[in-house]
């Protein structure tokens, strides 16, 4: 489970956020939302352990989230692409996996990637792919990671209504194993039940 | 370790251009040097060492900048961070893939090098080996300072201002083994010298390289 209590996160001069508490369990999901600049990504960063909060602690299974068996759990995508562009789809899903410590052979890196409608562009070089597509690369983690907790960050743009959907089946399908998902969006995000929180 | 190593390789030969940027840089440097004296045999001799050191150390900072550089551009340096492989271990590849790519074509050329300058068979060794031992200490080094300038305006600048001044005994063990051996003292305690920066950047350098990028990431 994920606990946050009492959260607050200062930028500069400035307090993004203040006395932010919530709590995820198994199956269930956090929608973030607000407006922009009001600190939804910074609060993710700070779920991720990426940066550290002003006052307030963050917990995973009762213990601080700090350490490799939080990491081991978690799945973080950002607002980044994270894919390197000389490398083709299959090598970035490849060797994001292997940095991970799991190897994934090359039937499995394909199976993900035609899940998420790349079949035939496998070996090409994520240059030449275009945002929406890029964007879906690294969605492929979703399906070859095993995490307990994804940690998404609008993963909804850039992609088409149909990835959406399934982005949303996959998102579902997580947390009826028991996954736990924390999201922020603008859309109205396809999946039954979870919390908002308004920042 | 090895997969961000063979990552980082297989990108190094999708841009060969900046590998071989720095390389040339260093062959062009180092060759100025002889045509500019002219066949003054002893002078080049004397001046041999510091000339190619100097090369080697100015070719290195040239590629510095991108270690982390462009893996902080597309968020795939976030991803290292929270990867559940200690980013101890992730760095210490990051550094060998660089060592292999940017510091071992310089040790495998300087010979050549340095026949231009006069030098004998044995003094050229000693230089090799100097080199074998110093160019690792160089990339190690300078991932503190690239993990530390990153993202930063102007950080190519301010890294150099960094690091180079933290190269300087390298550049004096490394460019002294040569003139010790020349002089007739021996190189063996120069060379012991650089071993023990290698072994001490070996383990500091990637712990300080980590602790920084945490910093610059936040």
């Amino acid at each position: 489970m994920l606990s946050a209590s009492n959260l607050t996160c200062v930028r500069g001069d400035r307090s993004l956020f203040a006395g932010i508490d919530f709590e995820v369990g198994a199956g269930e999901w956090l929608h973030v939302r607000g407006a922009n600049g009001c600190g939804k990504t910074s609060l993710l960063r700070l779920l991720a352990g990426l940066s550290k909060p002003a006052h307030g602690e963050i917990r995973w299974c009762g213990q601080p989230a700090n350490d490799d068996v939080f990491r081991g759990d978690l799945l973080f995508l950002g607002h980044h692409a994270a894919v390197k562009e000389d490398l083709t789809a299959l090598e970035n899903l490849q060797l994001a996996s292997s940095l991970d410590g799991d190897e994934l052979s090359r039937e499995e890196a394909v199976a993900a990637l035609r899940r998420f409608g790349l079949q035939g562009r496998e070996d090409l070089p994520v240059r030449f792919l275009s945002a929406g597509q890029k964007r879906r690369v690294l969605l492929a983690r979703l399906v070859t990671r095993k995490a307990k907790l994804w940690v998404l960050d609008e993963p909804f743009t850039a992609l088409d209504t149909r990835a959406v959907q399934f982005l949303g089946t996959l998102i579902g399908e997580h947390l009826e194993q028991g996954g736990m998902a924390v999201v922020t969006s603008h859309q109205a995000i396809p999946i039954a039940g979870g919390k908002g929180l308004d920042l | 370790m090895l997969a961000v190593m063979r990552r980082d390789l297989l990108l190094a030969m999708r841009r060969k251009t900046e590998v071989l940027t720095a390389l040339f840089f260093f062959v062009i440097v180092t060759s100025l040097f002889p045509l500019g004296i002219g066949p003054e045999t002893a002078l080049l001799r004397k001046i041999a060492p510091g000339v190619l050191w100097v090369g080697a150390l100015l070719a290195t900072m040239l590629g510095l900048q991108r270690m982390f550089a462009s893996d902080h551009a597309d968020g795939t340096l976030e991803q290292m961070v929270l990867s559940p492989t200690p980013l101890f271990f992730l760095v210490a590849g990051k550094n060998a893939a660089h060592w292999l790519v940017s510091g071992l074509p310089l040790v495998v050329l300087a010979p050549l090098l340095g026949v231009q300058f006069d030098l004998d068979p044995e003094s050229l060794g000693v230089l090799t080996l100097g080199l074998l031992l110093g160019t690792p200490v160089l990339s190690l080094v300078g991932a503190i300072g690239a993990a530390l300038t990153l993202g930063v305006r102007g950080g190519g600048v301010l890294l150099s201002l960094l690091v180079l001044p933290l190269y300087i005994p390298t550049l004096i063990f490394g460019a002294g083994a040569v003139q010790a051996h020349t002089s007739g003292l021996g190189a063996g305690g120069h060379l012991s010298l650089l071993a023990a920066l290698l072994a001490m950047a070996l383990f500091f350098a990637p712990w300080a390289t980590t602790a920084a990028l945490r910093i610059s990431l936040e």
